[in-house]
């Protein structure tokens, strides 16, 4: 593989101008015909704004080539191989942005009456029983908008359950390989944080677990896979564990990709998990989110689900809130429909055999870079991996060249790095998630160029130390960001030029 | 369908290159009691064909606002959405990337989120804009957790106006159940459909935390943020303004005009589909005093290693993946494909066009007021001023609205699952879709 070039490419040269960097006064895309209208004759001047200073004045090809110009500034799934650990980077699907659009979804107002809106509750039930099937659980609720939304939720469920039984708790055990919304969703629900450490294998040992599960504690809430893309062998063991104790077993389902017909949550002694469907079912990540988090329970949570709940009545869709012991609402009307479109689309696209399918090629691919890679980089723990494998940079470090440069480098030869530095349990992480939507020659250059910098690495350290050479921008000074923050644009904000 | 690429052969050097002889060798280590029981029972994969079939068949079971006359609104607008809109946000350079943790290869996002940042700013009057949350609704319930974090523990009343929308306080409720602390109370409207201000002057006092209003409210009612704000400032209390239909905002004096400590709203408004309320996003402003305070995620300008401009994400020590259990919220995201919509949106509008469609809708929807009440079969229920939705009251209004459903009309959304007091009310919300015309059709079929 020859080395990129540290030149620029013409087409990068040109730093794209703000918005409001480009406005000429009186100048609009959208013409409306004339018509009376006359605000002031409708609201007291006293209510009524000036223009709204600085608003952009742009024609509809200047908005076009604005932004047009910015997402080639992007790298993204179809354009690079996307090997970001822990976010399921997977191809997105055509149909099911098609889908989505059909106005029979994209054009429907959630304050319809029910029996206008049979087709969408339709697909909201069987979307959930088809949730259920797959995690092995009893019950799901679709509203929550994005995974941390569903952890909360799920948290809200168990403590509603235990507040019931007369046993309120106070205390959440966390492990350290955690994401770090979790310690963050047991805060929000009101409860403390214990955190338990993972042992020299990298999983959760059911001695750490029996060491702090004393009456105090409602939950432990467990990543499986965990985030270093191994399975917690000791689930069992620990959901037992922890039920004995009066406590329940909450699951975050970021992982789920590497068990679809593999092994199921719900019988592994989970009570409450929530999945992502913007990593194991599909939907785009349109640069952080639109997102979904649904919540899957087990019966004795059921109870406790958001409301409204779509039901079957007969051949009738309906809404019901008639469920004295919900924790009420998380969210406006039905959560984000647009993105549970998608998931449905994408689940009946698969059917059962295909997302199984899904799980075992993402173990493929994933295993296949673990092992191509093994002799160039330290692997963190040497276990049988799941659908991600974690290497450090501790035989590159030895010439001073950190994690952050390898994923800086990796920008140069055209990969989107993996992620770093997370989880923090290991020093100096790359955490690489290849998805099973990816062909082994793309696996293969993606190894060529790792080798690539390793071999830099000792070579000519100061290139990957100074990397990325051919991006858009180089290095950024964050600090220099969050030291003065400059949020918005404004009259007296840098220039363009 | 199938989206793995993987052929036999593939499979087989793989496997050789790995050193075992079947994929199923790969997760042995997992318990035998889970993988016996695994399998997922649902119907095989479908083609491309079948299943848009069988999800267009389900789509012709809703009733969709190209075919019919909307007049709906209760914070999920139809508004115009230009092709532009679509086709920016279609491409996969946004749609397939990832929230932008490599700035070097992630300037389009983030460029185009501190261009969001600084049109909702500027669209709210206030100083900063975090990069956009969920929701109006968990933006409010955000709002009152930053307030929490910025009033002293003395203060824990919030006072919530009972015209805001009626998930929202439910959602709000939701999420501060488990905060022992806090305590929540309903301000009444009055005539005006406004926020009771007598009320509102006689319960804050010098534990009041923060005071929450709708802005229009959920009767589409301007509330008197000045008022508002006076009370609030008298006590120490901070004041949040939510807005579900941020298109006000381009023709009333916005939230930043009056002080306003936080103002959050719905952005669906603003370019994106209704899609029966989601996904959208949520906006999130305040006062530049308290930005590390705020939740969610931040981007700011900043310069490279050659000094070239370019944006990051910043202020990170307050979020969830730094912070952990100490974190402002455990928000992971930012709705970003909705918020470029959003920005989009806005910048093909432009100064004098979001203005103009505004006033369209203030236009249309005081004229089909005027209409409706004309007839003398609904009555106007609240006095104060309002942008494009109102309350009307009508005796017989199952009947009118049955006679509209036959005319592929729906009139608006009965308030009584809400508000036992407004039986036989319906609030009815007015935009440029609603050609006059289609007015003069709805005023028509429900003179009957």
């Amino acid at each position: 593989m020859s080395e990129p070039s540290r030149d620029k490419k013409p087409s990068q040269v040109a730093e794209p101008k703000l918005l409001f960097e480009s406005s000429s006064a009186g100048r609009s895309a959208v013409v409306w015909p004339a018509e009376e209208t006359g605000a002031e004759e409708a609201l007291p001047a006293a209510l009524l704004r000036d223009d709204i200073a600085g608003f952009p004045e742009l024609g509809e090809l200047e908005v076009l080539r604005h932004f047009t110009r910015l997402s080639q500034r992007n790298f993204a799934i179809e354009s690079q191989f996307y090997p970001l650990g822990s976010c399921t980077m997977k191809y997105n699907p055509k149909v099911n942005e098609v889908v989505a659009r059909l106005p029979g979804f994209a054009q429907i107002h959630p304050l319809t009456d029910a029996d206008l809106l049979q087709g969408a509750l339709a697909l909201l039930y069987h979307l959930e029983k088809m949730l259920a099937e797959i995690s092995g659980m009893e019950q799901v609720s679709l509203q929550p908008s994005a995974g941390a939304q569903g952890e909360l939720t799920g948290l809200m469920l168990i403590r509603a359950c235990l507040a019931d039984r007369g046993d309120p708790r106070q205390k959440i055990i966390v492990p350290d390989t955690a994401h770090g919304t979790n310690p963050a969703s047991s805060t929000l629900c009101g409860y403390d944080v214990i955190q338990i450490s993972s042992n020299a294998r990298g999983v959760i040992d059911s001695a750490a677990v029996a060491e702090v599960m004393d009456p105090s504690v409602a939950a432990i809430m467990i990543t499986n896979p965990n985030t270093l893309g191994l399975f917690e062998t000791n689930i069992e063991a620990i959901a037992e564990l922890v039920h004995d104790r009066g406590g329940m077993v909450y699951l975050d389902g970021a992982n789920l990709n590497a068990l679809m017909g593999i092994a199921k949550p719900g019988h592994m002694g989970v009570d409450v998990l929530h999945l992502n469907l913007h990593k194991t079912f599909s939907t785009p990540h349109g640069g952080g989110g639109p997102g979904a988090g649904p919540v899957a329970v087990n019966a004795q949570l059921r109870d406790y689900l958001p409301v409204p709940r779509v039901i079957k009545n007969g051949v009738r869709f309906e809404l019901s809130e008639d469920a004295p012991k919900s924790v009420g609402r998380v969210r406006s009307y039905f959560g984000n429909f647009g993105v549970l479109v998608r998931a449905y689309t994408y689940i009946l696209s698969l059917g059962g055999d295909g997302l199984e399918e899904v799980s075992r090629m993402a173990l493929l691919n994933a295993n296949y870079i673990r092992r191509q890679l093994e002799t160039s980089y330290q692997i963190a723990y040497d276990e049988p991996c799941m659908h991600e494998c974690i290497f450090t940079d501790r035989i590159q470090h030895r010439n001073g060249v950190s994690t952050l440069d390898i994923a800086k480098r990796l920008l140069d030869y055209g990969y989107h790095p993996p992620t770093i530095y997370f989880p923090l349990v290991v020093s100096g992480a790359l955490m690489i998630e290849p998805t099973e939507t990816e062909t082994p020659e793309t696996l293969d250059g993606f190894i060529e160029a790792m080798r690539a910098i390793a071999q830099e690495a000792k070579s000519d350290p100061e290139l990957v130390k100074q990397a990325p050479h051919s991006t858009p921008v180089r290095r950024l000074d964050e600090a220099r960001a969050a030291r003065k923050p400059l949020l918005r644009w404004g009259p007296d904000a840098p220039s363009g030029d | 369908m199938r989206y793995t690429p993987h052929t036999p052969a593939d499979q087989e050097r793989m496997l050789r290159a790995i050193g075992i002889a079947s994929v199923s060798e790969l997760f042995q280590h997992i318990p035998q009691s889970l993988r016996e029981r695994a399998k997922i029972n649902l119907p095989d994969g479908m083609t491309e064909l079948a299943v848009r079939r069988r999800l267009a068949a389900l789509a012709v079971e809703n009733v969709n606002a190209a075919d019919w006359s909307f007049f709906l609104g209760g914070g999920i607008y139809n508004h115009f959405i230009p092709s532009a809109v679509d086709a920016m946000i279609s491409r996969s350079e946004f749609a397939t990337s990832y929230t932008p943790y490599q700035p070097e290869v992630s300037q389009g996002t983030l460029q185009a989120l501190f261009e969001y940042q600084t049109l909702i700013c500027q669209l709210t009057g206030m100083e900063v804009s975090n990069a956009a949350v969920y929701d109006g609704a968990s933006a409010a319930a955000e709002a009152v957790l930053m307030a929490r974090r910025i009033q002293p523990a003395s203060r824990r009343r919030v006072l919530i106006s009972r015209a805001l929308h009626p998930q929202y306080r439910a959602v709000i409720a939701t999420y501060l159940k488990n905060l022992v602390d806090i305590r929540l109370e309903e301000i009444p409207f009055d005539g005006t459909g406004g926020t009771d201000l007598d009320v509102l002057n006689e319960r804050i006092g010098d534990q009041s935390m923060c005071v929450l209003v709708g802005y229009p409210n959920f009767f589409g009612v301007i509330e008197d943020l000045g008022q508002i704000k006076s009370a609030c400032a008298r006590v120490g209390a901070q004041l949040v303004s939510v807005t579900t239909e941020p298109l006000a905002l381009a023709l009333l004096k916005p939230p930043g005009d009056f002080a306003v400590d936080i103002a959050v709203g719905e952005g669906q408004s603003l370019g994106v589909p209704m899609s029966l309320g989601g996904p959208a996003f949520g906006f999130f402003t305040c006062q530049k005093q308290f930005v590390r305070n705020m939740p969610g995620r931040l981007v700011g300008a900043t310069v490279d290693s050659e000094g070239r401009r370019g944006f990051v994400l910043t202020l990170a020590t307050r979020e969830q993946h730094i912070r952990r259990e100490k974190a402002t919220s455990n928000i992971c995201t930012s709705q970003t494909l909705c918020a470029l919509a959003a920005t989009v949106y806005m910048s093909l509008l432009g100064k004098s066009g979001i203005r103009r469609i505004a006033e369209i809708n203030l236009a249309r929807a005081h004229d089909a007021k005027l209409q409706l009440i004309g007839q003398g079969k609904l009555s106007a229920v609240f006095s104060g001023p309002f942008f494009n939705e109102f309350v009307l009251r009508g005796e017989d209004l199952p009947q009118y609205i049955s006679r509209c459903g036959g005319e592929k009309i729906i009139p608006g959304v009965p308030l009584d699952q809400w508000y036992p007091e407004l039986r036989d009310c319906l609030l009815t919300c007015v935009t440029e879709m609603n050609e006059r015309e289609e007015i003069d059709r709805l005023v028509r079929t429900i003179a009957g």
